[in-house]
């Protein structure tokens, strides 16, 4: 965004920028020009950053102490829980950033729908965002295998069953998978390996995914372009960094409370027993966020269709910017897919409840129902409204509706006339 | 505006001041878990004392023992030992120490068998004393654990320790 030169004021910063243009870099990264009307649900790029970097060092503790090995890992958790200081605090922090980090990230998903962050020029920055939202569900599925409990071995074994569904070769890739003829130690020790690797992946896509989002710059609420970047924007730092501090804050108000409060509410106390492979748990639910998924492959009664609509309910996400036709990027200027938005987030959220509920009765019709409907959003709803709505008129600059104080096309027209006469 | 103008803090002065105290305690506060998990843990401070069995040694005769995962050398020291240990000259040592402070019991010698110059294991009846010698870089120690010649600086450590009873030594 700033192409402005940036020259170190010191010989020795001059110096070694010429060599490692770092301080360019701590330059632009401070000047950032941001738009002035972003609001809070902005803040949760620099939330997820936060969460990242907190699940990779609490890990990185916990990998110290724990053990990976089919007759240990159990005892080597409890031995973080008991024994190593302030083991129980980091593994808590660990479990339950898991959950904080997907509450994060749906919120920041959701703000990407509705303010149309996913559309041209930024589809870069959405399949990369993407890319770490998939690779942030398999690190926490691998995760949750880690502790060697009751749900841990049969999670692993129901996920890693899902690929037996793919015609003639699914076998031979779930023993590859597995190491084996079942979820074992091979399994775990992969798993392991793989969950320490994947964090840095998903950081080296998280340096693309800002690398993306300085090329285009932010989208705003209001969703149209930047037209004077001198009124329109404000320096990243300080205006945004204290937003996203402050806001950073008011997150771990709540991440504390579920540490201290109650660390084990996102859990399953069948994972507090040692893994059996004799016998299964009555109920094997994932962990929460991955429940809307889970929903969707049970709502399909063929085993093989059940994986490609949940794979796809993945993808639909991926090919997004090109199912949603309309140009207008704002959902605050689009009033019939306003409703339609609220419908999905609804629809996931009742996807996510029968996900939880046994797969029987009622709760596998309305899961069907659901499913139907999410799919339904991406693959119709989108495309023919983008063709067909009429949107309410935008406003000519952000400036406008900030000082004008209205968003309103005719307002916006009159503050310019009032501002030419003058 | 005038030079105790300046000074008198306002209230701005007062927020900045407050709000990096608390962010220091706050810092801390999460610095030092990732810190201090990595001290020794409870499972390994339950291991910190051991009983050892001395009823089967005889003199002239040494054991070794695991305490703290290091060993610990328990030697019942002839009379001929535990004289030539006591005979020396405290201003011929390099490490002053009497062999009356080492060995409470003076037959019975505890210590911890690691060499103080960089912790390999001393061989025992090896050496120009007669007692141990450190073959990593060549330490002689004298029939009271006290470095006589070579690299080491100091004597091998006599831990903390007690006689539970005449045939049960309680070390740590």
């Amino acid at each position: 965004m700033s192409d402005h030169e940036y020259t170190p004021k010191s010989k020795v910063g001059k110096w070694f920028n010429d060599r490692l243009p770092l301080l360019t870099l701590a330059n632009h990264l401070t000047d950032y020009p941001t738009p002035k009307n972003l609001n809070y649900w902005w803040t949760f790029g620099g939330i997820l950053t936060f969460c990242l970097i907190t699940q990779i060092i609490t890990g990185i503790v916990l990998g110290m102490h724990y053990v990976a090995h089919a007759d240990l890992a159990f005892q080597s958790v409890e031995h973080i829980m008991r024994d190593v200081n302030y083991g129980w605090l980091i593994r808590y922090v660990h479990a339950n950033g898991a959950s904080m980090f997907f509450l994060a990230v749906y919120i920041h998903i959701f703000r990407s729908l509705y303010y149309g962050s996913y559309k041209s020029p930024r589809e870069v920055i959405w399949i990369i965002g993407m890319l770490i939202y998939f690779l942030m569900m398999a690190t926490a599925f691998m995760g949750y295998v880690l502790p060697w409990g009751q749900m841990s071995f049969w999670g692993a074994t129901v996920i890693t069953n899902l690929f037996s569904a793919i015609p003639l070769v699914g076998e031979s890739i779930t023993n590859w998978l597995w190491g084996g003829y079942s979820v074992d130690n091979p399994t775990l020790t992969r798993f392991f390996s793989l969950h320490y690797l994947f964090p840095f992946l998903i950081l080296g896509l998280v340096v693309l995914h800002i690398w993306a989002l300085h090329v285009p710059g932010n989208n705003n609420p209001i969703g149209i372009d930047i037209k004077k970047p001198s009124k329109d924007t404000v320096p990243f730092h300080p205006y945004i960094v204290i937003k996203d501090a402050f806001a950073l804050l008011i997150f771990l108000l709540i991440f504390a409370f579920f540490v201290f409060f109650s660390p084990n509410i996102l859990g399953h106390a069948d994972n507090y027993i040692e893994a059996n492979p004799l016998v299964t748990p009555a109920h094997i639910v994932p962990e929460w966020y991955l429940l809307p998924f889970y929903a969707i492959l049970r709502s399909v009664p063929d085993k093989l269709l059940g994986v490609i609509a949940m794979f796809a309910a993945i993808f639909v996400l991926v090919i997004l910017p090109w199912l949603d036709t309309s140009k207008v990027r704002s959902t605050v200027f689009r009033p019939i897919y306003k409703q339609f938005y609220w419908f999905l987030v609804a629809d996931v959220l009742i996807l996510g409840y029968v996900g939880a509920m046994p797969a029987e009765g009622l709760y596998l019709l309305i899961a069907r129902v659901a499913t139907a409907y999410y799919f339904a959003h991406f693959l119709i709803i989108l495309p023919f409204l983008g063709m067909k709505e009429k949107t309410t008129p935008l406003p000519l600059s952000i400036t406008e509706p900030v000082l004008g104080g209205s968003a309103d096309m005719a307002m916006a027209k009159n503050n310019l006339d009032f501002k030419e006469k003058l | 505006m005038s030079d105790s103008e300046k000074k008198k803090p306002n209230r701005r002065d007062f927020i900045v001041t407050a709000t990096t105290a608390a962010g220091a305690v706050g810092v801390g506060a999460v610095v030092w878990p990732l810190v201090d998990q990595m001290n020794p843990d409870a499972s390994v401070k339950a291991l910190a004392s051991t009983e050892v069995d001395i009823s089967a040694v005889e003199p002239g005769q040494s054991i070794t023992v695991l305490w703290r995962g290091k060993p610990v050398f328990i030697k019942r020291r002839t009379q001929d030992e535990i004289d030539s240990a006591r005979a020396v000259d405290l201003s011929e040592l390099k490490h002053p120490e009497k062999d009356e402070d080492r060995a409470k019991n003076p037959e019975w010698l505890v210590m911890l068998g690691v060499c103080t110059h960089l912790g390999c294991v001393p061989l025992n009846d090896k050496g120009d004393y007669g007692a141990w010698f450190c073959p990593c870089h060549g330490s002689h120690y004298d029939t009271s654990g006290r470095i006589r010649k070579g690299p080491a600086p100091t004597n091998m450590e006599v831990p903390k320790y007690e006689f539970v009873n005449s045939n049960t030594i309680k070390i740590g």
